[in-house]
């Protein structure tokens, strides 16, 4: 069952990550990062982080991506055109790549049976009371600053996206 | 039962994928998503190390395991990636109002 939901939700990951390499037009490449970005709030659930599964959701897929489509759709953003720059970045790009995920894949699927398995048991779900019993007394300090981060980013993003007169 | 090494793999299949369209794509704003996309390849990564610790911790202390440490900073890498995704776009707006253009490599120069 684990395995399964597994494979179907890890294939619409890489699916959707593809896509958004191959989209040639930006609102395209967006929608299939939202397709990324729900599939792993699935992900989260069966690792049994339940409260990032909700945030990734509102945050990530919500929030964040609303931004970027509103942004495409207000710059009127078309397809992108192919340059000189972007053959130099075909020849560095592809091949770095796939020097890193073979790296990476190697290196994980060697110490594979130092990694634990992940089976579906509510022993390991992790609700919000347990995060939050952390979050509001060892971390509580970074919690709030990271309000004051938030407040600046705010100011900043007005301050530059207004209309200069 | 899924290995969590699978878990490691996938993120790292995200992550190049992330870094291929970061170096390939020029439109800003596909550039722009392809970092989200790797810092949600990280996130995965921190919650399937949290999930091993946990389960390590278990095999230990049977009455007190959970560990949330992974997960706190997941929590925090979405916060900031909001605050990051606000000041990008809003750069990525004053950029096309200078210059016309989303193309990155029209904008090579630091002076309008």
């Amino acid at each position: 069952m684990h395995l399964a939901l597994f494979i179907i939700f890890g294939g619409l990951c890489v699916a959707g990550a593809l896509n958004l390499l191959l989209q040639r037009h930006p609102i395209n490449s967006a929608l299939s990062l939202i397709v990324v970005m729900s599939s792993l709030a699935v992900l989260y659930l069966l690792l049994g982080a339940e409260f990032l599964a909700a945030a990734q959701v509102i945050v990530y897929s919500g929030a964040i991506m609303v931004l970027f489509t509103f942004v495409i759709m207000l710059l009127n953003a078309g397809k992108e055109e192919r340059t000189h720059g972007s053959k130099m970045a075909y020849v560095a790009g592809f091949p770095g790549a796939a020097i890193l995920l073979s790296l990476l894949t190697y290196i994980f699927l060697s110490h594979r049976a130092a990694f634990d398995q992940a089976g579906l048991d509510d022993k390991f779900v992790t609700g919000t009371s347990a995060l939050s019993a952390v979050l509001f007394s060892h971390l509580l300090l970074p919690f709030e600053v990271t309000s004051v981060l938030i407040l600046i980013a705010i100011l900043g993003a007005v301050a530059l996206a207004r209309k200069e007169h | 039962m899924v290995p969590i090494a699978y878990y490691l793999v996938l993120s790292g299949i995200l992550f190049s994928i992330g870094v291929a369209a970061f170096l390939i794509k020029r439109n800003i704003i596909t550039v722009f998503m392809s970092i989200e996309l790797m810092l949600n390849a990280v996130n995965l990564t921190f919650v399937a190390f949290s999930r091993y610790w946990s389960q390590a911790q278990y095999r230990l202390n049977p009455t007190n395991y959970l560990q949330v440490n992974g997960q706190i900073f997941v929590f925090f890498v979405m916060v900031v990636a909001a605050a990051e995704a606000a000041v990008g776009l809003a750069i990525i707006i004053a950029i096309f109002r200078a210059r016309n253009t989303l193309n990155v490599d029209q904008i090579d120069l630091m002076k309008l």
